[in-house]
């Protein structure tokens, strides 16, 4: 096998086969002030191992690390505690340097914790069946609604307005080619009418819960709604420990479920890699992206794995296959099956049950803070409050004192003046008493 | 009485009347292996000439059913849906995917007939 794809005469030939000149023409539309000469990085030719060392010490220093402050920062990354175990068990090198099987049977063992995993996932939805796990909860969310579209026929998506800003732009980027795709209006209370803009030509209806401010919504009469009109359901779900406490949104009509698994067993990575969990009805699974694991006898009759319903999948469908997903999060799903069998099902609901009472305890503290309102009526681990001022300066101030404070909703939607002084604010079990506390004294500071 | 004609699909289309019936040949079954889904067309789906009618999935690889000719779809072998191995054990009889109307005949009468099929299919 060649490892090096290109020749200059493949190169030549590709150019003058679509008629361009030289490689550079590719990215002539990219605009002057998105292109950065190279010399405008001021970096050393050369340096020492010692001095580079030194030199990336001083600049991490300048951020606060998440568990070195007061942390109140959920938005769709939350940090929970993972048990050492997890990450002494990823760095065996079997698991820690192995990738998604291509001769999947001969790697049984990794095939047996997809298996495990796919059955956690499934337990966890509500759903009949999951697959190995796709990147995060956002392309995840693009799936479903590629999914859907293939399922129904149908091109128009409906996107709540409490999904998470950054998944709704995914879902438009992905699915976006297939079909409109049309954002329901929401207030930070909650209050949305998305049930009125299902109509015959729907694909499917995407709603996240609980939803970016914390809200828990009821999905029932959505998915209700949905069917009589031909169209699926799609729950999404960044917080996954919540499914520990809440009706999963299979028991409440959801016909695929896309979350992130980021918050069982995985750490705030700076955003990734994190792990897209999926899950459907069976008799979707032909449509399902991804791939899946099975477990059958051998010729001798004992237990074994195997990679299933392949023919879905890019390597043999080709370009009729159900998604171009050919990989999974491996490392991240095996850390996910390690953390969540280490809390069990009673581990788990215990560590929900904690992660609400944190955040109710939170709420209740920060109402006491005058001018503070907070506006999610019923929530997980995460909820909106309003400031009496923008609450970007806020948590900048408020950064400035030691604690971070949260993800202001501006942040989030940049577009939209009415959200200015709103801050998300999330408490897990990491979170103590003194936490609290450091952050109502100082936003009282700030707010004087 | 009922003519067969053959695509260089590998599907075969049994006229009778109005109405034609379609399947996949005993050489593609037995290309293709153990036949464990197949997906049909909605009865009323019209169709043209080398259009895609379905999906027929083995354990080794996935392939589409193509009309022969064009038409509209009467029936569908919903007994395939709960028995695929029916497309292995009796491919060109109680095997059939599904029944349409043609809206050409003359589209039917260009197809091969089983003499120049088995001289095709020796050519592969």
């Amino acid at each position: 096998m060649r490892y090096l794809p290109l020749t200059h005469d493949d190169r030549r030939a590709m150019l003058a086969r679509i008629g361009v000149s030289d490689v550079d023409a590719l990215f002539r539309d990219v605009p002057a002030t998105a292109l950065a000469p190279l010399s405008a990085f001021d970096l050393p030719d050369t340096n020492g191992e010692l001095e580079v060392e030194r030199a990336l010490t001083g600049l991490a220093a300048k951020n606060v690390a998440a568990g070195a402050a007061p942390f109140f920062c959920g938005a769709g990354a939350y940090k929970h505690h993972v048990p050492s175990a997890v990450d002494h068990l990823i760095q065996r090198s079997e698991f820690l340097t192995s990738y998604t099987p291509y001769q999947p049977e001969i790697a049984q063992g990794t095939l047996q914790y997809l298996f495990e995993f796919q059955t956690q996932v499934a337990l966890l939805t509500g759903m009949d069946v999951a697959n190995a796990s796709l990147y995060d909860g956002s392309t995840a969310t693009a799936e479903a609604v590629l999914m859907a579209q293939r399922i129904t026929k149908r091109g128009k998506a409906i996107l709540s307005g409490g999904m998470h800003p950054h998944y709704a732009e995914t879902v438009e980027t992905v699915a976006g080619l297939f079909g409109p795709m049309t954002r329901s209006a929401v207030t930070p209370g909650g209050a949305e009418d998305i049930i009125a803009l299902i109509d015959e030509e729907t694909a499917c209806v995407v709603v996240q819960s609980p939803d970016v401010f914390g809200l828990i919504r009821n999905l029932r009469p959505i998915a209700d709604a949905a069917h009589a009109r031909g169209a699926l359901l799609v729950a999404v779900v960044t917080e996954a420990v919540s499914l520990g406490l809440l009706e999963p949104p299979g028991a409440q009509g959801a016909d695929i479920v896309a979350a992130e698994g980021q918050s069982i067993g995985n750490g705030l990575n700076f955003g990734g890699p994190y792990v897209g969990l999926f899950a459907t009805r069976e008799k979707y699974v032909r449509q399902m992206p991804g791939r899946l694991c099975g477990e059958t006898v051998d010729a001798q009759g004992r237990r074994g794995y195997v990679l299933t319903l392949s023919t879905r999948e890019q390597h043999i469908r080709r370009e009729k296959a159900t998604s171009n997903i050919c990989t999974n999060s491996g490392l991240c799903t095996l850390a996910f099956t390690i953390h969540l069998s280490l809390l069990g099902e009673e581990g788990l609901a215990r560590l929900a049950r904690l992660n609400h009472a944190k955040a109710s305890a939170l709420a209740d503290v920060l109402a006491a803070v005058s001018g503070v309102e907070v506006l999610t009526p019923a929530f997980f681990n995460e909820f909106t409050v309003y400031l009496p001022k923008p609450a970007a300066a806020v948590v900048d101030q408020l950064a400035a004192k030691g604690v971070i404070a949260g993800v202001p909703a501006s942040r989030l939607l940049p577009h939209d003046a009415s959200v200015a002084n709103l801050l998300i604010v999330a408490a897990t079990e990491t979170n103590s008493d003194e936490d609290f506390a450091a952050l109502a004294n100082a936003l009282k500071e700030v707010l004087k | 009485m009922s003519e067969v004609r053959y695509t260089d699909q590998h599907e075969w289309i049994r006229l009778d009347g109005e109405e034609a019936t379609v399947g996949i040949t005993k050489y593609a079954a037995e290309s293709l292996g153990d036949v464990v889904f197949v997906e049909l067309p909605a009865s009323g789906k019209t169709v043209s000439a080398g259009g895609e009618a379905g999906v027929v999935e083995s354990v080794k690889a996935a392939s589409d059913i193509y009309a022969p000719a064009g038409g509209t779809i009467t029936t569908a072998n919903s007994a395939l849906e709960k028995e695929p191995s029916k497309v292995n054990e009796d491919p060109e009889g109680a095997g059939w995917f599904f029944k349409m109307t043609l809206a050409d005949k003359a589209e039917f009468n260009k197809l091969m007939d089983s003499a120049a099929y088995a001289k095709f299919v020796k050519t592969l």
